[in-house]
C-alpha cells in the first residue's frame, strides 16, 4: 500500500482531489457498481464448471498427440511430453479417415442440395401463395414435428433400396433429406410471405414468368436463410449416424466419419491415441465450420420454438 | 392429393375475392401446387409410407429377403408384448426422457436465465462452450467418453485413484452404465435446450421487468411473477421438442455400449437395430424385419400417446401462426 501511495503519486493524486469533495457518492458509486455486477461472482462457478464440460475435447485433442507409449504410461497430464504426428497418420490412411471424411463431405452436401431445393421450393409456394389447401399442408407438416419417427428406418432402407440406390452414399443422403425438414420449411416461407407483393407485381409487369420470379428475384433475395437452412442442414447431416450407418453395412469403403469410428472403435479398441486422433479428424472441421457460423446455427435452433 | 382436397375447408377466411370459384383459384395457382409437388412427394415416401409400411411388414414372419409372404397376424405384436427384453429397452427409452425433462430442461433453464443477464460478463463464451457438445457427431464424442472412463487407465479413474478411490467400470457395469449414458446424453444435448430457454427468455417485454423494478419487486419476484408465467406457452412446445428428441439416444448407446452390458443400457433404437440389422448381436441367425416392424409400431403408437396427452397444453398457441 505504501509503495503505490509513493511511487504514482502525481497522476492519481490530482484525480483523487479532484473527486474529493463529493467523496461520498463516489463511494456509494462503487458499491452500486458492485451490486450491479453482483451477477459476476457467477465465474468463480463458471471457470471451472466450463473447464469441466470441455474436457472431453480437451482430453481428445491432448490425446492424440501422445505417442501410444505415453498414453499406456497413464497418468492425468494433458500435455504431450513429446508430441507427434504418427496417431494422425495412422487414422487418415490406416483406418482410412482419409476417405471417411472424403465421404462425409459428399454425403452432407448431397443432403444440403436436396434439403435447401426442397424447402425452399415448399417455403415459396407455401409463403407466397394464397392457394385452397394450404392451411392443411401447413398444419400437417407442423404436426409432423411431433409424431414419432425413427422407428421406421427399415421401411425406409427397403424403399431406397427399391429405388436402386441401396449400398450408396446418394440413397444414405436421400434417406437423410427424405423426411420433411420442417422449422426448415417454416423458415423460408416466413422469409418468403414477409417480403413485399409489389416485388412479384413488378417482375409480372416487366414478363418474368412464374420461375423466372423465383429463380432471379425471390431466391437470391432468401440467401440469409439458405445460409442459416445449409448450415444446419450440414452439421446435423455430418454427425449423423443412424442412417449411413445402415446404408454402409455392407460397404465399408463407403463409410461416414461417424460410422468410420465406430468400425475403427470395433477393431482396434486398444489403440487410444489413433481413435483419438481420428476423434479430432471428425469433429475439429465441423466445430470451425460451427464458430465461423454460430450466431446463424444457433438462430436457427431458436427458431424451432418460435415459429 | 387427399391434403389438398380436404383442405378448402380450412379456406373461406379468404374468401374476399369472391369473383374466382374454388376450381378457378386452384388454376390459377397450379404453379405454386407445381412448387409443393417435390416436398410432398418426398414426405409421402419418408413420412407417411415408412409409417404405413411398418404396420403392414409387422404382420409378417420376414427377414428381409426379397418381398414379405408368410403372414402371421398379430403375432409378432403378441412376442414384442409379452417379450421382457422389449419392455425394458422401452422402460429405458422413457427413462432418457424422463432424465431430459426432469434434469435438463430445468438445469438448462437455471442456466438461461444466468446467461441471459446483461450484466454477465463473457456470457456469450459460456454459451458458446455450453453449445459446443451439441455440434460434435455423437458417436464420436460417445466413443471419446468410452475411452476417458475406461475402467483400466482411463483419465477419469487416473483422477479418482489420486483420491484413493477404487477403480470405476462407469461403462461396464450394470449397474453404473445407464446413468453413466444419461449423463453424457444430457451433456451432449443441453445445450439445445438453453439456446430453446433464451430464445423463449427474449420474448419477455423488457418494459415489463422496468415496470415491476418501479414497483420494488426483487429479483427473485420478477422471476416468479413475471419470467415463469411469460415462457410457459414456449416452454410446452420446449417439452414436446425435448420429448421427442430424447426418446431415440441410439448414437450414443450404439456407439459406446452397443444396450450391454447384459443389455443395461438398451434401449427401443438399439433393440429394433439389432432385430433387423445386426442379429448376430441379438443372438440370431438372420434379421427379422417383421419382429422389429411390430416393436417400432407399438413403441411409436406409445409416444405418440404420450405426446396427445401433452397437446392440450399446447391448444392456447397458435400453431397456424406460422402461416400468417
Amino acid at each position: 500500500m505504501t509503495a503505490t501511495t509513493t511511487t504514482p503519486r502525481p497522476i492519481p493524486a490530482a484525480e483523487v482531489t479532484s473527486s474529493a469533495p463529493p467523496q461520498r457518492p463516489g463511494a456509494s458509486r462503487a458499491r452500486r457498481w458492485l451490486a450491479y455486477n453482483r451477477v459476476n461472482a457467477w465465474w468463480l462457478f463458471l471457470v471451472p464448471f466450463c473447464l469441466l464440460w470441455i474436457f472431453p475435447f480437451l482430453w481428445m485433442v491432448s490425446a492424440a498427440f501422445k505417442s501410444q507409449r505415453e498414453m499406456l504410461l497413464g497418468g492425468v497430464g494433458l500435455i504431450p511430453t513429446q508430441p507427434t504426428l504418427e496417431n494422425f497418420g495412422r487414422a487418415w490412411q490406416t483406418a482410412r479417415f482419409g476417405e471417411y471424411t472424403a465421404n462425409t463431405i459428399t454425403f452432407s452436401i448431397a443432403v444440403v442440395v436436396m434439403v435447401i431445393l426442397v424447402s425452399a421450393t415448399a417455403g415459396y409456394a407455401l409463403g407466397r401463395g394464397r392457394m385452397p389447401g394450404k392451411f392443411v399442408v401447413v398444419g400437417v407438416l407442423v404436426a409432423t414435428m411431433f409424431i414419432p419417427h425413427g422407428y421406421t428406418i427399415i421401411p425406409v432402407f427397403r424403399l431406397v433400396n427399391a429405388l436402386g440406390l441401396g449400398n450408396g452414399l446418394l440413397g444414405a443422403a436421400l434417406a437423410a433429406a427424405g423426411p420433411a425438414h420442417v422449422v426448415q420449411i417454416l423458415l423460408f416461407m416466413g422469409f418468403f410471405a414477409g417480403l413485399p407483393d409489389e416485388l412479384e407485381d413488378a417482375a409480372k409487369i416487366d414478363g418474368a414468368g412464374f420461375l423466372r420470379t423465383f429463380w432471379s428475384i425471390y431466391l437470391p433475395l432468401s440467401k440469409p436463410i439458405m445460409g442459416s437452412v445449409g448450415l444446419f442442414v450440414f452439421i446435423g447431416a455430418w454427425n449423423a449416424f443412424m442412417v449411413p450407418l445402415v446404408f454402409t453395412l455392407g460397404r465399408p469403403e463407403l463409410r461416414t466419419l461417424g460410422v468410420g469410428m465406430y468400425g475403427f472403435f470395433g477393431q482396434y479398441t486398444a489403440d487410444w491415441t489413433g481413435l483419438a486422433a481420428g476423434a479430432c479428424i471428425s469433429i475439429i472441421p465441423i466445430v470451425i465450420v460451427f464458430l465461423f457460423l454460430q450466431r446463424t446455427f444457433v438462430e436457427g435452433i431458436a427458431g424451432a420454438v418460435k415459429f | 392429393m387427399t391434403l389438398t382436397a380436404t383442405g378448402t375447408r380450412g379456406v373461406p377466411r379468404r374468401t374476399h375475392r369472391p369473383r374466382s370459384g374454388l376450381g378457378a383459384r386452384i388454376v390459377e395457382h397450379r404453379w405454386h401446387y407445381l412448387f409443393l409437388v417435390p416436398m410432398l412427394v418426398l414426405f409421402v415416401m419418408f413420412t407417411l409410407w415408412p409409417m404405413v409400411a411398418s404396420w403392414y411388414y409387422a404382420f409378417f414372419d420376414w427377414d428381409g429377403v426379397g418381398e414379405p409372404q408368410d403372414f402371421i397376424g398379430w403375432d409378432n405384436f403378441v412376442e414384442t408384448a409379452t417379450n421382457p427384453a422389449f419392455w425394458h429397452a422401452f422402460k429405458n427409452s422413457f427413462l432418457f426422457s424422463l432424465v431430459a425433462i426432469v434434469v435438463q430442461m430445468p438445469l438448462s433453464l437455471v442456466f438461461a436465465i444466468l446467461l441471459n443477464n446483461p450484466r454477465l460478463k463473457g456470457r456469450n463464451v459460456v454459451r458458446l462452450l455450453l453449445f459446443l457438445p451439441v455440434v460434435t457427431t455423437t458417436a464420436v464424442i460417445g466413443i471419446v467418453f468410452a475411452i476417458i472412463l475406461d475402467a483400466s487407465g482411463g483419465i477419469a479413474n487416473e483422477f479418482l485413484a489420486l483420491f484413493g478411490s477404487p477403480s470405476i467400470n462407469f461403462l461396464g457395469w450394470e449397474s453404473t452404465a445407464l446413468p453413466t449414458l444419461m449423463v453424457i446424453e444430457t451433456w451432449k444435448s443441453f445445450g439445445v435446450t438453453l439456446i430453446y430457454w433464451l430464445a423463449a427468455l427474449q420474448t419477455v417485454p423488457t418494459d415489463l421487468y422496468e415496470a415491476a423494478r418501479t414497483d420494488g419487486a426483487s429479483g427473485f419476484q420478477q422471476l416468479v411473477h413475471i419470467t415463469v408465467p411469460m415462457i410457459v406457452p414456449i416452454g410446452v412446445v420446449i417439452l414436446l421438442l425435448t420429448f421427442q428428441s430424447s426418446l431415440n439416444p441410439f448414437d450414443i448407446v450404439q456407439a459406446t455400449t452397443r444396450g450391454g452390458p447384459n443389455w443395461a443400457t438398451d434401449v427401443v433404437s438399439t433393440f429394433i437395430y439389432r432385430y433387423a440389422f445386426d442379429p448376430g448381436d441379438a443372438g440370431l441367425l438372420g434379421p427379422r424385419y417383421g419382429f422389429a416392424c411390430a416393436a417400432g409400431v407399438v413403441f411409436g403408437v406409445f409416444t405418440l400417446l404420450v405426446t396427445l396427452l401433452q397437446a392440450p397444453f399446447l391448444r392456447r398457441r397458435r400453431i397456424g401462426g406460422a402461416a400468417r
